[in-house]
Parts: C-alpha cells; structure tokens; sequence
C-alpha cells in the first residue's frame, strides 16, 4: 500500500497536477505518524510513510494548506473524508485548491496495544510481526486495532478524485455501546466516572487542536473573559467546563473520527462525549451523520415544530 | 460557614424579553410571592442564551438555571425558540450524561399574560433546588464567597 502511495504521489507531483504532497512521516517514534507536506521526489521517497500507524486525520490541516495557492494532493481515509466533507459544507477549505487521493483503510493499530519495548511493526496480511527488545512475536492485526476503528462506523470514502484500493461500505458497528453503559449508570456514578477521567486533564489542549470540527480561527478558549482560557487545570470546574463546551460546540458537526481520544497524552475517553451527543442527535432528531453528504440540515441549525421539550431529559431518565 | 443557616438557592432565570420578562412583571403587578433569590436575567430572545451563560451562571455560585421563553410558535423572532429548544435538550441531556444532577436546570415556556405561571414556576424550582441542596458539582471553587 504505502508504494502505491509512493507512487501516486510521485505521479501527480512529476505530471504537474499539484505542487505538493499532503501525507505522513515518522515523528518522535516510529508508531508515532505526524502529518508533513512533500514537494520534491526525494522527501517522498525517503520520508513518506504510510502504515497501520497512519490515524492522524489529514483534512482539518487542508483548512490552512488549500489557502497557500498552488494546488495540494491529501491522502484521505474513509473517516477523514467525513471530515474533509464537513469542513467543505462550511465552506472552511477552497476545494479548487485540493486533489482528494482516498484511500481504503482496513482500520489504524494503536501501538499502546502491542505491549511494552517495540522496536519495530511489520505487517503481514492479517498479522503484526512485532520486533520487541524481547524478541519477536506475531499479534493479529485485530488485536491491535485502535478502539474507534474496532468500531468503526463506514470504509466508504464520501469524496474523492481518484482512489487507491477499494470503495468500502458503511458498517453496522455499534458505536455506542459504551455510552449506553454509562447511561444505565447513576448520576452519582456517572459522576464519579467523569470526575476520574476528566480530573486527569491537564489543559493541553491537543484536542482542541486535533479535532476537525474544532476550526474557528478565533477560539473561546483562547478569550480572556471567557473563564476557561487558563491553559493549566486550575481546579474541577476548569476541565469541566472546558470539555462540556467543546463537546457542545461540536455537537452536530462531529464526525466521529476519534482524534480526539487518540491525541490525548492523558487517555481521557472524550470521544464518548461526543457520541452521546451523536446518540441522541440521532434518537431526537432522526439519524444524522455529520459529512455524509453536501446538503442534510445540520440538525442544531434547523427545528421542527414537534420537536421534543428539554423536560425529555428527566422523563427518559438520562435518555 | 455556621451550621445552622437555612441554605437559600441562588437562582438564575434568564427571561426573553417578549413574554416572560413580561410574565416575571405581571406577577409582581399582582402582587404573586416569588422567592426573591430568583435572580432574572433579561435577553432578547430564549434562542440568545449561549449555552456558555448556563456553565457560566453555575461557575459563579447558581444552584439552578432556568430559561423562561415564549411558547414555541409564539416567538417574536418567529423561530428563536425552536432552535433554542433543540439547543437545551441536548445541552442538559449532556450535562445529565456527565453527572450534574439533573434538576438543576429547566426549560418554561411562560407568555406575558402569565403572570401566574411564572410565580408558580419559579416557587416550584426554587423548592426543587432547595431539596438538592448546593451546586457541588459544577462549581469553580475560586468563585466560593463561604
């Protein structure tokens, strides 16, 4: 796959079609894949990676990069097509300026999940041969899958110029499992659940920075009257109030990627934050997915007249 | 903080301009009792409630928010209240899902001509929160004044 890619790349930037190459290369670690912009043939051919490790959504960094002039190919997975998509339908990226490569994508390994002192990963059909300091040994690629693509919601590229691999279809996992635990909870204990996860914030921010949706040029938290603008947990209410209004302010617009939860160092499940709000969109609202198409309504920026009342949330006892 | 102060909720109400403004007026006209720790908050419309006043009502020591607008189908602005409905729901539903007890916030549609509602709204949240006791939960421990 990552020759494929190689090559592609190489082709559309030898044929004068773009000027640059959006992709990955290696970052601190080698399972540690950080998006890079490519120009020549040479940083292709000796940096450019893609692998079981290539999660990191490319789409929010064409917001940026379609504005630079010059034309820019990105590699685009199936859930960051939803993304690119989103991010087209409000008109952040200036689509004259990108040439979409999909890719299929059989779902991103999180390298927390191969155990301790890895040294290197290779793939081998369905399985990993992991290098470790330990000597080697085989994991099934299953074993290793990032959480969010165990339950990956759709393989089907929505946008694209040209694919590499296989149109998918949008699966029929079920993504809200763990919500619906934490639903069946108590308040008291959904409580303590959130206090132990959230607590463990420490304001960095990469989420905020990560996520797709998150986009606006001048950000609240970024306000100094806002309240929640200091960039070190102050105390409960800080990271409270920080993940309940970003959760809020991407309510309707998250496309359920997942960079949330991958990027964060402290392993704070955020996404689940947002697929409660994706729930019960979908349960209130009628089924809703954010970047599937060009036209839908976003469902906050539109109403029906029997549209339930705020008292649903005490009647159904928590939804 | 002495042991034997009766605990008095701070209320916050945030009131379209329109009708329960008005409402919250015609109660007071009639000489309705409502608590007096209800603190009202004019807006022009239900739909300009950012979400962000609630949390932010709730930083600065509220036990309870509520928001008081016209009947949807009734709004001045025509649509504000659809929108804003849709907002709250999923707003309390969210702050249901991380543990806030979920009393301590309410939607009322309240038109100017009821004035009798609106006391009769207010006295019954203000009696909720009173058995809930203090906003514990959703508090910032530097805006504390005990």
């Amino acid at each position: 796959m990552q020759e494929r890619l190689k090559q592609k790349a190489i082709q559309l930037l030898e044929n004068g079609t773009v000027d640059r190459i959006l992709g990955w290369k290696t970052g601190e670690f080698f399972y540690d894949l950080t998006p890079a912009v490519f120009t020549t043939r040479e940083q292709i051919e000796k940096d450019f990676v893609f692998n079981v490790f290539s999660g990191a959504n490319l789409s929010k960094y064409l917001i940026a990069e379609s504005r630079k002039g010059g034309k820019i190919a990105a590699f685009i997975k199936p859930c960051d097509s939803y993304s690119f998509q989103q991010l087209l339908k409000e008109h952040r990226i200036w689509r004259d300026n990108v040439f979409v490569v999909g890719v299929q994508c059989d779902g991103m390994c999180d390298a927390a999940k191969l155990g301790d002192g890895v040294l290197s990963v290779k793939e081998d059909g369905e399985n990993l041969i992991v290098e470790t300091l330990y000597g080697e040994k085989t994991v099934a690629k299953a074993d290793a899958l990032a959480d969010r693509c165990a339950s990956c919601k759709s393989k089907k590229i929505v946008i694209f110029d040209e694919l590499i691999g296989e149109q998918g279809e949008e699966t029929e996992n079920d993504r809200f499992g763990e919500v619906a635990r934490l639903e069946a909870m108590t308040p008291e204990e959904r409580y303590e659940f959130w206090r132990g996860e959230l607590s463990r914030c420490i304001r960095c921010n990469a989420c905020r920075n990560v996520c797709p949706a998150c986009s606006c040029e001048k950000c609240v938290f970024d306000n100094a009257n806002s309240g929640v603008r200091n960039k070190a947990a102050a105390d409960s209410f800080e990271e409270n109030m920080f993940h309940i209004i970003r959760a809020f302010h991407v309510t309707g617009r998250c496309t359920d990627c997942g960079e949330c939860s991958r990027v964060c160092p402290q392993n704070i499940p955020l996404h689940l934050l947002n697929r409660k709000m994706i729930k019960d969109i979908n349960e209130l609202y009628g089924e809703y997915q954010a970047g599937a198409d060009m036209d839908t309504k976003p469902p906050l920026t539109n109403y029906t007249v029997d549209d339930c009342e705020p008292s649903i949330v005490h009647e159904r006892g928590g939804l | 903080m002495p042991v034997n102060e009766e605990f008095k909720p701070t209320i916050v109400a945030f009131c379209c301009n329109w009708c329960s403004y008005a409402g919250a007026d015609l109660s007071g006209t009639n000489r309705l009792q409502y608590p007096a720790n209800v603190k009202i908050i004019r807006i022009p419309c239900s739909c300009r409630l950012n979400p962000m006043f609630i949390l932010r009502a709730f930083q600065r020591g509220a036990d309870g928010v509520i928001l008081c607008g016209c009947h949807p189908g009734d709004c001045h602005y025509t649509t504000g209240n659809y929108y804003a409905r849709r907002r709250m729901t999923l707003l309390f539903s969210m702050l249901d899902f991380l543990g806030i007890e979920r009393e301590r916030t309410r939607v009322e549609w309240v038109s100017a001509a009821e004035g009798a509602k609106f006391a009769a709204t207010m006295n019954d949240f203000s009696a909720t929160i009173h058995k809930l006791g203090p906003n514990r939960r959703l508090e910032d421990l530097r805006c504390r004044k005990d």
